[in-house]
């Protein structure tokens, strides 16, 4: 599988320099894939990668790069999982660090038992192994750091807004009648202990109708730039 | 056995210090009192709040005739076998011990405004600062020819959660092979909107598994009804000429015959095996009590606080209001009531009251794993709760998407009721 995208990546890189250039400022962040083989051996129990992979008891994670959440024809993934994909959820680079650091704070009723990885380092090195396994272009590691985020950027400064905790905290009671105010997912996603950036930008998704939820793009419609950061600020906070 | 006693005395009093702590404002003052009438989706979500966010510095009182509260919502899910009938029922057990509710159960049978007192059918009196009114809906009497309350045994509504849901199940099941069920549908404004043309699928998924020659035929006075093209789409796909919609200008119901099992519609004799009158509504008996309704027989209110437009002591919830855009539903109330708890916490204990928004999402259950939804934002004008927003599912859409609507109406169904009883 790697060897077999050598070529492709050869066209590639020449192509994205541009890209190069402007994903500098993360270069660090990328990992190293030969220390990711290592880390992978917790993850190899459940899952496979790379030639003849198919799926165990997880899926396999060749091409895992811009497939969507539950993405794979003929596995039984969780309905939690099934419904994020449906939500838009899309495997780019910085949802599956969001992921591996913990599983549950992105997909709350995931069946994977898999605690997560809380050292940032492993997490990098893994999702650069993980990356030599998809051929999409922007997911090679000498081009953008992978992931252009599913979402689309949240302007610097929105993302900068101090929440009114408060403020949020009366705003919740609109969002409680459906999500569980103790982060529990009964059917509907839960919401609580996101980062705020990652909230903030899921809710401009729908504001922005980038996702595609009915409800939830009315809900996030209304809702201010100050509103939707009082919002992740309360949530964030609920643990 | 006295050092038993002993201990739960110092238990008690501990307790009691705590909570003074936690509200040193009041220490040593008499707390403001909020009376809350019913404990539905209105009621018990007002009450819960209020509790919760004044953190124990407003006493809350919630008079609620039953024990145990059936959930209208989801009640039609009973009625096609998706749930069984415990599952739709709540108990106020927590809404006292995790909230310190004073939860009442008992009839309120007036109100004295001038007073400010509500009276108790049991005989005592319940003294507010602050009312909260949440009534749900009565029925319009003689809006069916031949129905009233003594009717509703052999012609049950089923509109108001609880025996009236398990015997209008009942005589659906124990209907004739290829009997007729009829509904006598409502007509506007009446709580629910799409329930009555819900339960009409889930009576069809009932009888198409048990008594598939069976016919339904819907009497209604009005001529479209929520989510008329989705429902009729699924009608068409899963019971073919199964259900028969008659509604505008014909279908005039002329009169019910309870004790025969026979409608009069458009000058001819209809015989029911099973007959779901819904009739005309009108807000709960205690809002008209207390003076709160209008001639038409709902409760006016001030968009921004949920004030009655009659008394600015008292407020009002959910399905007995006149409001503007927003319609009769549980999810409406449990909006309303947010509003309210911050309106009345800010008057009470001088708290922060934030602009009110509202929302309401309805879904409906056409057959298995095929759910659909409506839904609306909404904003406070001077005038009425005005829409701002919203979006409704679409014909043709794909199982899938219908299946992830279904199981999240059941996620929403879990969401409020734990935002209603905690």
């Amino acid at each position: 599988m790697k060897r077999l995208l050598d070529p492709i990546r050869a066209i590639i890189s020449g192509l994205f320099l541009v890209c190069m250039a402007s994903a500098a400022a993360k270069a660090e962040d990328i990992g190293d894939p030969e220390s990711g083989a290592q880390v992978w051996k917790k993850c190899a129990s459940c899952h496979m990668i790379g030639q003849g992979a198919r799926n165990k008891l997880g899926p396999h994670l060749n091409e895992v790069f811009g497939r969507r959440a539950a993405g794979l024809d003929g596995f039984n993934y969780s309905k939690a999982l099934r419904r994020a994909g449906a939500d838009g959820v899309v495997w780019s680079r910085d949802k599956l660090e969001v992921f591996l650091e913990n599983p549950k704070s992105l997909v709350s009723s995931t069946r994977m038992k898999f605690r997560g990885l809380r050292d940032k380092k492993e997490r990098a090195d893994l999702i650069a192994f993980l990356r030599e396994y998809s051929s999409s272009p922007r997911d090679i590691p000498e081009s953008a750091p992978t992931a252009a985020p599913t979402d689309p950027d949240v302007d610097p400064e929105i993302l900068a807004i101090e929440g009114d905790t408060a403020y949020g905290e009366y705003l919740s009671s609109e969002c409680v009648t459906c999500h569980q105010a103790d982060g529990d997912d009964k059917g509907i996603p839960s919401i609580t202990g996101w980062p705020q950036a990652d909230f903030v930008t899921a809710m401009h998704a729908y504001k922005n109708q980038a996702r595609p939820h009915p409800v939830m793009r009315m809900m996030a419609g209304r809702l201010s730039n100050e509103e939707i950061a009082s919002l992740a600020a309360f949530f964030g906070g609920v643990k | 056995m006295d050092r038993n006693i002993s201990r739960r005395g110092f238990m008690g009093a501990a307790a009691g210090v705590t909570a003074a702590l936690s509200a040193p404002a009041v220490l040593g003052a008499v707390r403001p009192k909020a009376v809350v009438i019913g404990g539905g989706a209105g009621g018990a979500t007002a009450a819960r709040y209020i509790a919760k966010d004044s953190k124990g510095a407003v006493d809350v009182t919630l008079i609620e005739p039953t024990r145990s509260y059936y959930t209208c919502f989801f009640s039609n899910l009973y009625i096609g076998g998706f749930r069984d009938f415990a599952s739709i029922g709540h108990s106020y057990g927590k809404l006292a011990s995790d909230f310190g509710v004073n939860v009442v159960h008992d009839w309120a049978i007036g109100v004295d405004r001038d007073a400010k007192s509500v009276t108790l059918a049991g005989g005592g009196a319940m003294p507010y600062d602050a009312l909260i009114v949440s009534p749900g809906i009565d029925f319009v009497e003689d809006s069916v020819a031949g129905w009233d309350l003594s009717a509703q045994n052999k012609m049950p509504h089923a509109y108001k959660a609880g025996s009236q849901t398990q015997l209008l199940k009942a005589q659906i099941d124990a209907m004739p092979q290829g009997g007729t069920y009829v509904m006598v549908a409502p007509p506007n404004p009446y709580r629910c909107p799409p329930g009555p043309y819900e339960r009409v699928s889930m009576v069809a998924h009932v009888l198409n598994e048990n008594n598939p020659t069976a016919k339904i035929m819907i009497f209604d006075p009005k001529e479209k009804f929520s989510k008329m093209a989705l429902f009729q789409e699924g009608w068409e796909t899963y019971y073919s000429g199964m259900i028969e919609w008659v509604g505008g200008e014909f279908g005039k119901i002329e009169e019910v015959r309870p004790d025969a099992m026979e409608v009069v519609v458009d000058g001819e004799v209809v015989k029911a095996d099973a007959c779901n009158v819904i009739p005309a509504m009108k807000a709960g008996k205690i809002a008209e009590m207390a003076g709160l309704t209008n001639e038409k027989g709902w409760a006016p209110i001030v968009p921004a606080s949920m004030q009655s437009q009659m008394d600015e002591n008292i407020y009002v919830l959910g399905d007995a209001t006149q409001n503007g855009d927003m319609p009769k539903s549980g999810f409406s109330a449990n909006s309303q009531a947010k509003v309210a708890a911050m309106a009345v916490r800010g008057a009470l204990t001088g708290s922060t009251v934030f602009p009110a928004k509202f929302s309401n999402t309805c879904w409906s259950l056409i057959e298995t794993d095929d759910g659909v939804k409506v839904g609306a934002s909404y904003e406070a004008t001077d005038e009425k709760i005005a829409k701002v927003d919203g979006f409704i599912s679409q014909t043709g859409e794909d199982a899938a998407l219908r299946k992830q609507t279904y199981e999240e109406s059941v996620g929403w169904y879990a969401g409020i009721t734990s935002d209603m009883f905690g």
